[in-house]
């Protein structure tokens, strides 16, 4: 077991390093543009060359790669803030500290700051949001799923696949329309400021409702079919010719070996709402990771842009070697196998 | 006897089909006396399980009681409620299953899986349970006790999987023991110590059996009474000695020539087959089901109603027949004479093959280890098979017999020696790195036609690929040619292009395994367990249509398989494995009859009598110096036999044994293992 886990956590490193070595790869490749993004499109082509000389973006990928990992892990220190090079930014934290990602060009702060700002919203909402999808979802599946063709399962089925048919928007729009505009108890942005009219409770409330409507009702469908084929197990049929009492067959033999699937697909939820709300943000101004991504994007702030996308693929991964832990748990098989 | 245990009168079960009900079971009666043991014989689809799961007041989904009563110690129990139905499961009737290993959850412990069964039904806290659990586990002989009852499912064998299932369904002390296909898929010799575990115990306590099974030789070895299932129907009931010395149906007739005939010199290769295909179910026949296929249907007569009408043959002996008062005789397709070809040039040689399965560090890598320290899968097996020749090999699981068979079709490679297919080495060559003109001349039939045949293309496709790939054929009109050709060749018809496995029996689909793997006119055919998954009449068929398609074409046939009344005869030679060595090898003629190996004759008891000695403790791994059977033998000679090879001993005709014992005494032992 112990194996088991050095060698997750030894994918998990290499994994990451592989997959931030691409990211690097893609957002610097050629050492003109990087140049040209920090300087804005009205910059001349001496000064871009100047800067390129300066930060040393004409050396090898693989150099510019290492030393990109130095000024993340505070080895190095960061050129940017040079007051030389006269860009104008700089850092309280002085230029070598680790997780050094360098600055947002947009906002012209330091991306430790910028992204420290939004992701405690972004992982105060996936928290209540998860809070809520989990029971829900569960308790919904299991009850469809151990009733597989009653009235209960029937119901339960059919709202889900609508529920998880309506993209977010609709979902959004139409419960604004009931919150706000029908009966006025909710407000209708939720840019999560203090001292205006509506408490932050309140604020959460519609973002929260439309993230768990479109993911309880996808996860809903994966557990009631786990469940519902877990039921027609054969060591399910023994049980229940051992006389068993259903709440026991249902408890002990079913649950355990129906979450073993759904694991997966929980954990790519707390993955999607952690780096990937963005329509959800935008419709309520919610000052998340998602919508910062898409403005970062759009305005081709490469540091901002290098330090989600690393957010990002930390939380895909680190899912991963959650679900690997739950299997474990779960799955005999793995813990001796 | 006693007050009967277990009434069943006038049964009918139906399912919810797409065109209506469809009844599976039919006037289906039944009287079963404490500590009695009955056999209901049928094929797949004859209704069996069925009747057998109503026992216990189970159906499957869309299922339903129709009309008729079950009564268990004079309590009906069609009537019961939840409640009244889990009092019944696991307290007055239990059930062994089929496939132990999946009636087995995967995620409980084997402790924790018999505590609850024992506590279902009788009082008692969990430390009480644990140690009944415990204690029935000695019952069934499982060595450490303590161990097993923290194992999980899949830590267990075969044997040991049905074992615990045997046990969780004895801790209830039932009063009945329902058996449904309780050996199906475990190996001859352990079969053997099952069915003798499940006797004894039986008898110890009194407690009635009820065995399903479509394996005639088991039930009518073990079974004091046998129903004869056939289309819903019990066609014929009977003491067993009635059932097999005169059977009085002719589809209880035909089933029972259906099997080769151990201790028979074979005059013919071919079996005996019935004519035909059960009818579906949901399909009405007036009068009796068996008409279409029965040699002595006499038109106006047994297609009415009455025809079914039981009639009594003498005592407890009871026939639907309308011919049941005529001495009908046992008709038999007349054996075709048969050219037998002479075996041609070496086409498979194998010299000191050797195959480890090498440890594997965090990473997936193979560990650089000293291979004599590892315990092998094939160790040093020198064998050669001719061109045309029909070679069996046989085994219990763990000899290796499976992975001689996958090495050779390039699913494994070897780690020491030569394999040479038609004089190309492929002991290092898996199969993608073999050339085209290899593939093709070497294919393989597999034990499960299900999983190997592609369930989202039709059978057509699946062929025609077989056809383009490996017979070199272009050009649609010449594919389809080609794939209709074959069809006909396995006896399908040529509208079955445009189905699709699941709309095929398990029969049908093994025939489209076979028409795939000639499609390319092979050299070789490795065949693994080909029929071990089909019924007894389906099972001649398919062996009749392998041969006839070896003897047209010359075709080299490597089988291998656990049934050795069928090895015995098809087989022109024998090699018979154990712990990834060759005990012995030979003709039929010598390997069934002494001189042979210990672990043959072992073997050979097992099989013929199915009296063998439970072992006491799960077997242990083969030693890995001296002979492989030493552990296991009980003719060991202590000091030698476990330490030295055993030295190869041959017949100038080509019998070899490797063994310590002198030539004198192979066979001698027969006396001595008579007596226990």
């Amino acid at each position: 077991m112990i194996r088991f886990l050095l060698r997750r956590i030894g994918q998990f490193i290499i994994t990451f390093l592989a997959a931030s070595f691409l990211l690097f790869a893609v957002t610097e490749f050629s050492p003109g543009t990087v140049a040209s993004k920090i300087l804005g499109p009205y910059a001349v082509s001496s000064q871009v060359d100047l800067l390129t000389e300066k930060l040393h973006l004409g050396d090898p990928l693989l150099l510019r790669y290492l030393r990109w990992l130095g000024i993340v892990a505070g080895v190095v220190e960061n050129p940017l803030g040079d007051p030389a090079i006269g860009l104008g930014l700089s850092d309280p934290r002085g230029n070598r500290y680790v997780g050094n990602f360098g600055y947002s060009l947009m906002l012209k702060e330091p991306v430790v700051d910028v992204v420290g700002e939004r992701i405690g919203y972004t992982a105060l909402l996936t928290l209540l949001a998860i809070l809520v999808i989990i029971p829900v979802s569960l308790a919904a599946g299991v009850a469809a799923g151990v009733n597989p063709g009653r009235p209960i399962d029937r119901v339960l089925s059919m709202g889900a696949v609508i529920l998880t048919s309506l993209p977010e928007f609709v979902v959004a729009v139409a419960l604004l329309l009931v919150g706000v505009v029908w009966l006025g108890l909710l407000p209708g942005t939720s840019p999560m400021t203090q001292g205006g009219r509506w408490p932050l409770s309140l604020q959460l409330v519609l973002p929260v409702g439309v993230l768990v409507i479109a993911s309880a009702s996808y996860v809903l469908r994966i557990v009631r079919a786990s469940v519902a084929d877990t039921m027609r197990k054969p060591y399910v049929r023994t049980a229940l010719l051992k006389g068993l009492k259903r709440r026991d067959i249902i408890l002990h033999h079913v649950l355990r070996n129906a979450m073993i699937p759904p694991i997966t697909v929980i954990l790519l939820q707390i993955n999607w709402l952690l780096t990937g709300v963005v329509v959800v943000e935008s419709i309520f101004a919610y000052p998340g990771v998602g919508s910062l991504l898409l403005q970062a994007a759009l305005f081709g702030d490469i540091y901002l842009v290098q330090a989600l996308t690393l957010l990002a693929l930390l939380v895909a991964v680190g899912t991963q070697l959650i679900g690997d832990l739950c299997y474990l748990a779960l799955d005999p098989k793995i813990k001796l196998g | 006897m006693s007050a009967p245990l277990l009434v069943v009168d006038n049964l009918h079960i139906a399912y919810r089909g797409d065109a209506g009900d469809v009844t599976v079971v039919k006037n289906f009666s039944l009287t079963l006396g404490s500590s009695e043991t009955y056999g209901l014989v049928g094929e797949s689809g004859s209704g069996k399980s069925t009747a057998a799961f109503a026992l216990l007041g189970y159906l499957a989904e869309g299922g339903r009681i129709v009309s008729g009563s079950i009564k268990v110690n004079g309590a009906e129990i069609t009537t019961l409620d939840e409640e009244g139905l889990r009092h019944l499961r696991g307290g007055d009737i239990a059930m062994v299953y089929q496939e132990p290993a999946s009636a087995l959850n995967p995620v409980l412990t084997i402790g924790r899986q018999l505590v609850e069964a024992r506590l279902a039904h009788r009082p008692g806290n969990k430390a009480q349970a644990l140690a009944d659990a415990a204690s029935m586990l000695t019952k069934v002989r499982i060595g450490d006790v303590q161990a097993m009852l923290r194992r999980y499912p899949h830590q267990l064998s075969g044997g040991q999987a049905q074992r615990v299932v045997i046990a969780m369904a004895l801790l209830a002390e039932p009063k009945l023991l329902v058996l449904d296909e309780p050996t199906t898929g475990l190996d001859a010799t352990v079969e053997a110590g099952v069915v003798d575990l499940i006797g004894e115990l039986a008898q110890k306590i009194g407690m009635g059996l009820l065995y399903i099974s479509h394996n005639l030789a088991l039930v009518g070895r073990i079974c004091e009474r046998v129903g004869v299932m056939y289309a819903g129907r019990v066609v014929e009931e009977g003491s067993t000695r009635d059932i097999f010395g005169r059977p009085r149906h002719p589809y209880t007739q035909a089933l029972i020539a259906c099997r080769p005939v151990a201790g028979e010199a074979a005059t013919s290769r071919r079996l005996t087959v019935i004519p035909g295909q059960p009818p579906a179910p949901g399909i009405h026949i007036e009068g009796c089901a068996f008409v279409p296929r029965c040699p002595h249907a006499v038109p106006g007569r047994c297609d009415q109603a009455a025809a079914i009408a039981v009639k009594t043959i003498a005592g407890k002996h009871f026939v639907r027949c309308a011919r049941a008062d005529d001495e009908l005789s046992v008709v038999t397709a007349a054996p075709e004479a048969e050219t037998q070809s002479l075996p041609g040039r070496e086409v498979i040689r194998i010299e000191h093959l050797s195959k480890a399965y090498l440890p594997r560090n965090a990473f997936g890598l193979a560990r650089r280890v000293d291979l004599t320290q590892l315990p092998k899968a094939n160790d040093d097996i020198s064998l050669s098979v001719r061109q045309s020749e029909i070679l069996s090999v046989v085994g219990e699981s763990g000899s290796g017999k499976s992975t001689l068979a996958r090495i050779l079709i390039g699913l494994e490679e070897a780690s020491e020696g030569r394999v040479l297919l038609l004089d190309q080495d492929v002991a290092r060559r898996r199969a993608w790195r073999r050339p085209r003109s290899l593939l093709r001349a070497l294919q393989m039939v597999f034990q499960n036609p299900d999983s190997t045949l592609n369930p989202s293309h039709k059978v057509g496709a699946i062929i025609g690929r077989a056809v383009k790939r490996l017979g070199q054929i272009q050009g649609r009109q010449a594919i389809t040619a080609r794939v209709d050709e074959l069809l006909a060749q396995v006896q399908l018809p040529q509208s079955f292009t445009g189905k699709y496995p699941h709309e095929l029996s398990g029969g049908q689909r093994q025939r489209v395994g076979i028409a795939r793997a000639f499609a390319g006119n092979p050299d070789i055919i490795i065949a693994d367990e080909p029929v071990s998954a089909l019924d007894v009449s389906v099972q001649a068929a398919i062996v009749n249509l392998l041969l006839d398609m070896q003897r047209e074409s010359g075709t080299t046939f490597v089988f291998i398989s656990h049934d050795l009344a069928l090895v015995r005869h098809i087989s022109d030679r024998v090699v018979v494995m154990f712990g990834g060595r060759i005990m012995e090898t030979g003709r039929p003629a010598e390997i069934f009859a002494p001189p042979y190996h210990p672990y043959t004759e072992a073997l050979l008891q097992a099989a013929r009598e199915g009296r063998r000695k439970v072992p006491a403790f799960d077997p242990a791994p083969p030693p890995r110096t001296g002979c492989r059977y030493a552990g296991r033998c009980p003719r060991r000679i202590d000091g030698l036999c476990e330490i030295k090879e055993p030295p190869r001993q041959a017949t100038q005709g080509g019998h070899v044994i490797f063994c310590h014992l002198s030539w004198e005494q192979f066979g001698a032992a027969q006396t001595f293992s008579e007596g226990d």
